[in-house]
């Protein structure tokens, strides 16, 4: 870098010395800038779409499948989530403050904060790591390997499929503030509860609940989970009168008999495998799919973003941001701070069902 | 390398830290806000307080870590379109979903299981 800041933007005909940062087919700084911003909010723009895609998935499934959203989110962990949340504002902060810092010139602190930042990146790819290899444990994996998968009306894995409905549906008891743990059938792999989950919580329930739910999921703590699953008759306990016409009638009784019911979604936070229609449960690798396309496009963005800062990084480091050019880091700041959006919109949708 | 260093000179908007440390406070104080309301059931109101929580969190993110507040207006039409853009693609879609719902057969009831 050598002599540039000798004018401050009134340059609309001295072409020949204009500062070595400034293309020539600008004519100042600030419209280089300025143009160079607008270019990154137009390619923001088509991010958000691309993201809208997935959302536009995600409503539509929610919309008509409340349950198997209420049902699946159990393998999800709320506290990693929000953890990641603030791992990611905190990253955002400092990529704020580190645009800042170029702005003034203030060249350790851009260097410092872009250090931070990038790992505020490790940090959010190492929690979601954590968080993957929670699902990869217990078989949730996307698409067609994904222990709920159905194919022709069976399922595909029936021993995985058992075993995931055997966490979730302790999770989903355990999980949330009541007092009753998991439960583990008979069959149940043992060695998968090295897991930080709730699966290895007695099996004894918080009598404190609502009465109802209460007796809803004593029905279907007991272990004919696994009956309902392979067709053999279930426990009469766990057989429920249809809730609508629409659920009657629709299963082919053999498989679905202890499933048919389909609960109105809002009166209850906790659903179990058995709560779910015989439709339904062959949908809930469905959502699996979308949590992992949606984490796993956002993980992607966060990854290139954290390319992007290891680049502004090395290239303050050579000294090539002054405070009269400092665009690249203002401008990858800017998709630092969309990855931070997306997320905060991804957090409630996936981790905060209700 | 300049001995001179003013905030209101030069290119871009320079936020002041007070404003960056302020925002982020707001912005934990919300991510607590939105899990804590997940504790309490408030019905299908508990999604549109997630959604709004998460809207005023991305406004901040916005209009102060990515500057829109300061910047030319035509940056925030630009975010403002896609998101109504999206909101269109979305409630559209929404909107289809639900009409064909009576016309489809319950899988089972229509499809023999194979094996």
């Amino acid at each position: 870098m050598s002599s540039e800041n000798e004018h401050t933007g009134d340059t609309g005909h001295g072409d020949n010395h204009h500062p070595a940062h400034l293309a020539h087919h600008f004519e100042t700084p600030e419209q280089q800038f300025e143009s160079g911003k607008l270019g990154m909010w137009v390619f923001l723009a088509t991010e958000i779409l691309m993201f809208g895609g997935l959302f536009c998935a995600y409503a539509i499934y929610r919309g008509n499948h409340q349950d198997v959203f209420l049902y699946g989110y159990g393998a999800l962990d709320k506290m990693w989530g929000a953890t990641n949340t603030v791992v990611l504002l905190a990253s955002s902060l400092t990529m704020a403050w580190g645009v800042r810092a170029a702005q003034k010139g203030q060249q350790k602190l851009l260097l410092t904060m872009l250090l931070l930042t990038f790992m505020g990146g490790v940090g959010f790819m190492c929690i979601k790591g954590v968080e993957y290899k929670a699902k990869w444990d217990h078989h949730l994996f996307p698409g067609t390997m994904n222990a709920f998968y159905y194919e022709g009306g069976q399922p595909k894995y029936p021993e995985k499929l058992e075993h995931a409905i055997a966490y979730i549906d302790g999770r989903n008891l355990g999980g949330e503030a009541h007092g009753g743990g998991g439960h583990a059938p008979a069959g149940h792999e043992a060695g998968d509860e090295a897991a930080p989950q709730e699966d290895s919580h007695a099996v004894e329930h918080d009598g404190s609940q609502v009465g109802d739910e209460d007796a809803r999921h004593l029905g279907s703590v007991s272990p004919v989970i696994i009956p309902a699953v392979f067709g053999a008759p279930a426990d009469v306990s766990t057989i429920k009168p249809p809730a609508s016409p629409a659920d009657m009638g629709v299963n082919d009784a053999v498989i679905d008999q202890a499933g048919a019911v389909s609960m109105p979604s809002a009166q209850h936070t906790q659903v179990l495998w058995n709560d779910l229609s015989g439709a339904e449960q062959k949908k809930v690798h469905l959502f699996f799919g979308i949590y992992f396309m949606m984490t796993g496009l956002h993980g992607l963005h966060v990854l290139i973003g954290m390319v992007l800062i290891a680049w502004l990084f090395f290239k303050a480091r050579a000294g090539a941001f002054s405070k009269d050019y400092f665009a690249p880091v203002d401008i990858g700041g800017l998709y630092w701070h969309l990855v931070d959006l997306i997320w905060i919109f991804l957090f409630p949708l996936l981790y905060l069902i209700h | 390398m300049n001995a001179h260093t003013n905030d209101d000179h030069g290119i871009g908007h320079v936020s002041p830290i007070w404003m960056l440390l302020g925002v982020f406070a707001l912005l934990i104080f919300f991510t607590v806000l939105t899990v804590a309301v997940t504790y309490v059931d408030l019905g299908p109101a508990n999604i549109w307080i997630a959604l709004a929580v998460a809207v005023v969190k991305g406004a901040l993110v916005g209009l102060y870590f990515m500057h829109l507040r300061y910047d030319s207006p035509f940056n925030s039409l630009i975010l403002v379109g896609a998101f109504l853009f999206l909101a269109v693609f979305i409630g559209i879609a929404l909107m289809d979903t639900g009409e064909y719902q009576q016309n489809i057969s319950p899988p089972d009831t229509v499809r023999p299981v194979a094996g």
